[in-house]
């Protein structure tokens, strides 16, 4: 038990820096010993025995009870994290320009992270994550507000394309061929192979190619389609772990195209479907996708799982260094993105794009590199964020941080 | 408990060690595993809070401490705890504090609009997963600084709602007013800044009520910690400012700095909880009231994911709110725990021989909604929930988890083949296209109901019997 009333000597200063850390005794004693007025120190007998005790985890510092009124703030240097991160993720390059051999206007290059997320005070990120906008070969069921935002061209995919870059600003098309489905259209490779050649033709960014789901006839379609386009590095979406993926593998190394490896919410699928991918595939054409499910309905398992990937890949595991693709159209599978709720919930045709945006927005931050989307201005939304989350920002409106506290709005 | 984990042996040696039972647990070192798991509170362990163990006590207290600090406003069962987290990465344990959010009220608003909106915001109630999930608290800020009215029409919001409140000015004077009204309701004092913060913590202190510490430069912020730490302020939150659109990243990057800080590096002056206003939306954005909702909700639903512990808004549109408290909800979920119900066979109603055998997944969300919607409907049947690792249909059919298989095996083993005389099978929507194989290795005949649960009533009426 140690007891002064109202001093100031040098025995607290010394006192308090045993007890306190260095951070606050210094500070303490930069004040200056006529500007700090301690008004009572009391160190208790439970807080000395404390410190005799060997810690169990570093940092745990008793609190003296210091009543210290200074006239000055107390001046601490804000540090900024030190963070070492040793692993980043590999770069994937998507389209292919004609020097390339292929038709595109342009490539995009995703991945390529040495730091978690838009940690922009370690490093601006050297890729922003691209955003492609959905397309289907067949007419679908649709939400009312994505049905309104396409609804002259959905029987028309070249249309449909066009509009997606040209009006809405998408940087890739994803064209779905859901009527190759045995269970829907069955269409034949062929004629998938010749609405890819129609949308190639209608725009210039790189496309991504989706099957259907079933791993037998997606694997004929991709095979035709990764055959007839050789060169344009199309993304094709996607190999899964019950695919025959020797087949797939080498058919997509050697046509080099790139590849989304779609596994089912489970890390080690992840690992699995990739490592097997490796054999036939160089790593730089390798997309993981880890599962989107709608916010509400499994949105934090996408995105711990997402997160886990990638804070994984940056310590250093190898198999999970790949750029990550979410399919955020998923929201849409949420009710409460479509369906009219009682009227305080507001117009769904607001809240459908709201719930797209934030299912994107929440795995955004969780290390997201390719998006694939539906509604035009949940799209806009998710790139804006983008832009603003790439660079380190200098200059801040910072009386508004102050000011709305009184702003009438 | 912020560098690395606590291992269970560092708590068992410091509990009593007789296996008293009186904690719940058949063994202290059961207990001690439970407390390093976020399972279980030390003061469950009575004979630890008698004086021959104040020592363990104690020191258990500080192992355990979280990285963040936690700070309680509001008293009674409305009471709102922020903070008190132990990581920065929800996969790392679990995040504990749902993010609370206040919505703003302006003390220049006319007294009836306050009470209008107090009940617009209360009646924002959305049942999710069998609860109600809905806002927390008010912020009534003083636009008019002058302390008479703040304190007018603080007194009527605590009159009206039994939510807790922050309390917004820069002026000591105005939040000196409002704590004589209301410091017995324990508010939270919205801000301390480089200019006002001695008279703020001088009032703080006086009135025991915690403060929000408030400054767009991080060497300040925490100078503002240092110094209401070291006049003995210990419930404080720290918020850096919060900007929406273009600037956000000023705000992504302090809130992830900072927690960063506290969680990893154990940096005690920031291990407070975080704070950010999205009113600063409004005063930011172009455009209509539309377009000012949709980036303040975009901007809030960033600030949940990354750390923040209280987040203060404007906007009450229903469509802006919803998305919000469902993130949130989604977000503080214990990812420990599957979010899966049993599997098995549910009587729903009272169903015979003839009503209609249905199946869903178990994950807990599909399976509550369906079980709302053939409630509300009043129907009578047979509800299979099938195993599908606790994923929603869509997820499961293309994840491969439900299967022609996995379907047949269930309702093989269900035994309701012996309960109804027909062989009909309504299965879901999402999972059409399994209808046939289904129909294949199990027997049965296949109805493919609607896409969403919502549609049952409707396709009962429509559809069953159907032809045999």
């Amino acid at each position: 038990m140690a007891r002064d009333e109202g001093g100031e000597g040098a025995n607290i200063q010394r006192l308090l820096a045993s007890l306190i850390g260095e951070e606050l005794a210094k500070a303490l004693g930069d004040l200056g010993e006529n500007e700090l007025v301690l008004e009572g120190v009391e160190i208790s007998a439970d807080e000395l025995e404390f410190i005799i005790q060997p810690p169990a985890v570093p940092k745990v510092i008793p609190k003296p009870e210091v009543v210290a009124k200074p006239r000055e703030l107390l001046a601490e240097k804000f540090e900024i994290p030190k963070m070492e991160w040793t692993g980043s993720v590999v770069e994937v390059k998507l389209g292919a320009t004609r020097s390339e051999g292929g038709t595109r206007g342009n490539t995009i290059i995703i991945g390529g992270e040495k730091a978690p997320a838009f940690y922009t005070f370690i490093e601006n990120p050297k890729h922003r994550p691209a955003i492609s906008l959905d397309i289907f070969d067949t007419k679908i069921r649709l939400a009312k507000a994505v049905r309104l935002a396409y609804q002259d061209v959905l029987d028309n995919p070249p249309e449909w394309a066009r509009m997606c870059v040209e009006k809405y600003g998408a940087d890739m098309v994803n064209l779905h061929l859901v009527s190759i489905d045995p269970l829907i259209e069955d269409t034949p490779p062929s004629k998938a192979a010749e609405t890819v050649a129609e949308v190639l033709e209608a725009v210039s960014v790189p496309l991504c190619i989706g099957g259907c789901g079933d791993p037998v006839k997606d694997l004929k379609v991709f095979k035709k389609i990764a055959e007839d386009f050789k060169g344009e590095r199309l993304l094709i979406n996607s190999v899964t772990l019950d695919m025959d993926i020797a087949k797939a593998g080498k058919m997509i190394g050697e046509t080099g195209h790139a590849v989304i490896a779609f596994t089912s919410m489970d890390l080690n699928h992840a690992r699995e479907l990739n490592r097997k991918l490796y054999d036939y595939v160089p790593k730089d054409s390798i997309v993981m996708d880890t599962t989107t499910a709608a916010l509400g309905y499994g949105l934090d398992y996408a995105f711990t799982i997402m997160e886990r990937a990638r804070l994984a890949a940056l310590m250093g595991d190898e198999e999970l260094q790949h750029p990550i693709s979410s399919g955020s159209t998923n929201a849409w599978a949420a009710r409460e993105a479509w369906k009219a709720l009682p009227p305080q919930w507001g117009d769904k045709l607001l809240r459908g794009p709201l719930w797209e945006s934030v299912t994107a927005l929440t795995l955004l931050l969780a290390g997201v590199d390719f998006f694939m989307m539906m509604h035009p201005t949940a799209a806009k939304t998710v790139r804006t964020v983008i832009d603003s989350l790439s660079k380190r920002i200098e200059e801040i409106p910072k009386d508004v941080i102050y000011d709305w506290i009184t702003a009438e709005v | 408990m912020s560098i690395k984990r606590v291992s269970p042996m560092d708590i068992y040696k410091l509990l009593p060690r007789t296996n008293c039972g009186e904690c719940g647990e058949s063994t202290c070192m059961a207990f001690a595993i439970k407390l390093v798991n976020m399972e279980a509170v030390v003061e469950q362990c009575k004979p630890l809070l008698t004086p021959e163990y104040k020592s363990g006590y104690d020191q258990i207290k500080s192992i355990l401490k979280p990285a963040v600090a936690e700070v309680t406003v509001g008293v009674g069962e409305n009471a709102v705890k922020i903070g008190g987290e132990y990581i920065m990465y929800r996969h790392e344990l679990t995040y504990l504090n749902p993010t609370p959010i206040a919505i703003d009220i302006p003390d220049t608003m006319p007294d009836d609009a306050v009470v209008e909106r107090i009940r617009k915001v209360e009646s924002l109630k959305y049942n999710y997963i069998g609860r109600d999930i809905m806002l927390d608290m008010f912020a009534v800020r003083c636009t008019s600084n002058d302390p008479e009215l703040f304190s007018k029409t603080v007194k009527l919001v605590t009159n009206r709602t039994s939510w807790p409140l922050v309390l917004c000015s820069l002026n000591p004077k105005a939040i000196e007013a409002a704590l004589k009204a209301v410091a017995d309701q324990k508010p939270l004092v919205y801000a301390a800044t480089v200019d006002n913060w001695s008279e703020m913590i001088d009032l703080c202190l006086r009135y025991k009520v915690p403060l929000t510490l408030l400054s767009h430069d991080l060497d300040k912020l925490v100078s503002l910690a240092k110094t209401a730490t070291s006049m003995g302020l210990e419930e404080i939150a720290l918020d850096p400012g919060t900007l929406p659109k273009e600037y956000l990243s000023h705000s992504l990057n302090a809130y992830t700095m900072l927690r960063w800080r506290a969680c990893k590096e154990g940096y005690e002056l920031a291990g407070h909880p975080l704070v950010g206003s999205t009113v600063t939306t409004w005063l930011l954005v172009d455009g209509d009231k539309n377009e000012k909702s949709w980036w303040e909700a975009c901007t809030a639903a960033n600030l949940i994911v990354r750390f923040v512990d209280l987040i203060i808004m404007h906007s009450i549109e229903g469509w802006a709110i919803l998305p919000l408290l469902i993130l949130r909800d989604n977000i503080y979920t214990d990812p420990r725990k599957p979010v899966s119900v049993e599997p098995g066979l549910r009587v729903i109603g009272d169903p015979d021989e003839n009503s209609p055998v249905m199946f869903t997944t178990n994950f807990a969300l599909t399976y509550y909604t369906v079980l709302s919607d053939l409630e509300a409907a009043k129907i009578n049947c047979y509800l299979l929930v099938v195993d599908t690792e606790g994923l929603s249909v869509e997820s499961a059919v293309a994840g491969r988890k439900l299967t022609a298989d996995v379907v047949a095996e269930a309702l093989k083993e269900s035994g309701v083949g012996d309960k109804v005389k027909h062989r009909k099978l309504i299965i879901p929507g999402r999972a059409s296209r399994l209808s046939g194989e289904i129909e294949e290795v199990s027997g049965w005949k296949v109805l493919v109901g609607p896409l969403d649960s919502s549609g049952i009533p409707k396709f009962l009426s429509e559809k069953w019997p159907g032809e045999d």
